[in-house]
């Protein structure tokens, strides 16, 4: 089975003030299957928005994808004209944005920005769109869909206006949807309800979702396969049930240690990872959540570990370390970090102990 | 709705009677006498005082006051000091044609230099095109209108003779070209620059980054999604610069010998002849007034969120 969507080695440059380069996104590769759920979890700045933008080539300026290859059914997407961007986003590919107060157009009628879709990519006439609009409104759950059309998004509340952006958002029936974010800016309760609706519309088209968020809890309930992120680099990747059930990785754990606990008291002081992220151009030699990781030893300082298989079995047992093992392909548990699994120095060294 | 209409009708009275009260008493707090710019610096006392008598003003200020305010609210702006035959209201009507004609024909310039330059640097932003556009708009900013009208006159009129030297004719259009361009230059290289600025900040929001995703065409993207977001300061500069051209144009006015309202308020100015002096304050005003009435109706046509509440 070729995957859906194939990521390998993706660089994304941002320019330093400072004459040199900054790799907000460094190095990412991952694979997305046909209706598969993949979620990206980070704290804010750790690259998992820019990853999913660079996919569908919308890094912000002065931002480039300097490197990587992106292959959307087998096909380059970083070498697709101009033409051929615009008519595979929307159709091929679509996106659910972080803020749908901002993501909607202030000025155009709802009606509007979901039927321009259907026309430019289905070539559906202006009657055939907005029958198909209010069968949209209707499936996400907007009640009275048909006269909510010539409605401005100013009338719509947070989590109805996320509900319209994933009636545009499926309104093609793409194969891969990217939701960034989606919950991020709704109530706790509206965000079950777009993240259920998000659920059932993936189900129904058999789409490939890739959902971003910072929320662990959001992205296990939601995702096959999860990619942690940190600075920029993916630090862990496993199914879910690996993420969650047997972190490997220093700062999995340290994000899964800051979950509260039903049935467990509550502390007095809400745990958290301390210290920040590295920040733009100030990537350390070494490991670069060395400074805050609580296993840190003294290697991690110097060499930059690579992404390599982890041993299910517990740190202790990596003697046994097999170098057969493939990069892609099947899930698999991946991991970044010496402690866990030391063979991730053994690889690199050399190449980055500079 | 119409309670705003309304409130609004009421505040530009309130605003008129304010602008006329302070013009009429303005012109008295000048330390200069109309009738010794009427008969000249070597005209007897006698004279001096017939004229007062004559045009009302050896009536105490109050009195005076009172009167224009009377005669206004009738309509009669009263007569000219110095073209004594001819009353306010028709010498300024009779200018009204020309200085729209102006004005409207400036506000066209401006709109057609800056508005597509304008969008163009800003979605080609960062490209040689755009520093050309900046580089071309500085020069329209820093022009004076008089050396720019004169320098057209010379070289388009005089040398080349492709249009006339001044005055009006027929066809009209023909001799606006100049005046109209000069009073459009400045205000088109400044149009552009807040086109370019407005529309860059509207191309880097979320729902343009959205539009792209949804992968509408570029030119959907530019017109349907973004061009809305500019309209509205733009109709906000047109309004005031509309309102602003209407009151009159001296420069333009005299460099190409026009006789439009800004000449006349100039000459009213020179001449301290009260009454034209405030009938063409009055009338500036109330096209200012006029033209941001308008400008706001607009607003709430283009923009959904503005609703006109009182």
């Amino acid at each position: 089975m070729t995957a859906l969507l194939e990521v390998s080695d993706l660089v994304v440059d941002f320019p330093t003030s400072s004459d040199g380069v900054f790799h907000a996104v460094d190095r990412v590769s991952f694979t997305v299957s046909a209706g598969e759920r993949v979620g990206i979890v980070g704290e804010s700045g750790s690259g998992k928005s820019l990853t999913s933008q660079a996919l569908m080539r919308l890094v912000p300026s002065p931002g480039t994808v300097s490197q990587g290859m992106v292959l959307f059914e087998g096909e380059d997407v970083m070498s697709f004209s101009p033409k051929k961007l615009q008519t595979w986003r929307g159709s091929q590919t679509a996106m659910v944005f972080q803020d749908p107060m901002s993501s909607l157009n202030p000025l155009m009628r709802i009606g509007r920005q979901i039927t321009e879709s259907l026309q430019v990519h289905l070539g559906l006439s202006k009657a055939e769109s907005r029958t198909r609009a209010i069968e949209l409104l209707q499936k996400v759950g907007i009640p009275d869909a048909e006269s909510r059309l010539s409605d401005f998004p100013g009338a719509f509340s947070g989590g109805m206006r996320q509900r319209v952006c994933i009636a545009i958002a499926t309104a093609c029936a793409p194969k891969l949807l990217i939701a960034d974010e989606p919950t991020t800016a709704l109530d706790v309760t509206v965000q079950a309800q777009v993240l259920d609706l998000l659920d059932n519309m993936a189900s129904e088209l058999n789409t490939g979702v890739i959902l971003i968020s910072h929320d662990l809890g959001v992205i296990s309930s939601f995702c096959d396969r999860i990619l942690v992120m940190y600075a920029g680099r993916i630090v862990e990747q496993g199914t879910a049930e690996q993420i969650v059930g047997d972190p490997q990785h220093p700062y999995t754990k340290a994000l899964l240690a800051s979950i509260l606990k039903l049935g467990e008291p509550i502390p007095r002081r809400l745990r958290s990872i301390s210290g920040a992220p590295p920040t733009a151009g100030h990537r350390p030699a070494g490991c670069s959540f060395a400074a805050r990781c609580a296993s840190v030893i003294d290697t991690c300082l110097t060499i930059d570990p690579a992404l390599v298989p982890a041993e299910n079995t517990r740190p202790t047992n990596t003697t046994a370390t097999s170098t057969t093992t493939t990069f892609a392909g099947t899930p698999e548990q991946l991991v970044a970090c010496g402690v866990a699994a030391p063979a991730a120095f053994a690889i690199s060294e050399g190449a980055t102990a500079a | 709705m119409f309670w705003w209409i309304l409130r609004r009708l009421g505040q530009m009275a309130i605003v008129l009677f304010g602008v006329v009260s302070l013009a009429f008493l303005l012109v008295y707090a000048v330390p200069a006498d109309p009738a010794t710019t009427l008969a000249g610096p070597n005209a007897s006392a006698a004279t001096i005082a017939s004229i007062h008598k004559q045009l009302g003003l050896d009536e105490p200020l109050w009195q005076q006051y009172l009167g224009f305010i009377g005669r206004l609210l009738t309509g009669d702006l009263g007569t000219s000091y110095v073209l004594r035959e001819t009353p306010v209201f028709g010498r300024i009507a009779a200018a009204l044609p020309t200085t729209l004609l102006v004005a409207v024909g400036g506000i066209i310039w401006q709109i057609l230099l800056g508005v597509p330059a304008g969008i163009y640097a800003a979605y080609r932003r960062g490209s040689w095109v755009d520093r050309v556009i900046t580089f071309i708009s500085l020069i329209g900013l820093s022009a004076p209108p008089f050396w720019l009208g004169l320098l057209l006159i010379y070289y388009f009129a005089f040398t080349w003779g492709l249009f006339p030297l001044n005055g009006l004719g027929d066809p009209v259009i023909w001799f606006l070209v100049l005046p109209t361009f000069t009073l459009g230059a400045g205000g088109g290289a400044w149009y552009a620059r807040m086109t370019r600025t407005n529309m860059i900040e509207t191309l880097d929001s979320p729902f343009v980054r959205m539009a792209r995703a949804k992968g509408m065409p570029e030119h959907v993207i530019l017109w349907r999604h973004s061009f809305r977001h500019i309209a509205i300061p733009l109709i906000t500069m047109i309004g005031l610069d509309f309102g602003y051209f209407l009151g009159g144009v001296v420069i333009v006015e005299t460099v190409f010998g026009l006789n439009g309202i800004g000449r006349l308020a100039f000459d009213a100015i020179s001449n301290l002849d009260t009454p034209m002096i405030v009938g063409t304050v009055l009338f500036a005003a109330i096209f200012i007034v006029v033209v941001n009435f308008i400008v706001d109706l607009l607003y709430s046509v283009i923009d959904p969120r503005v609703r006109l509440n009182s």
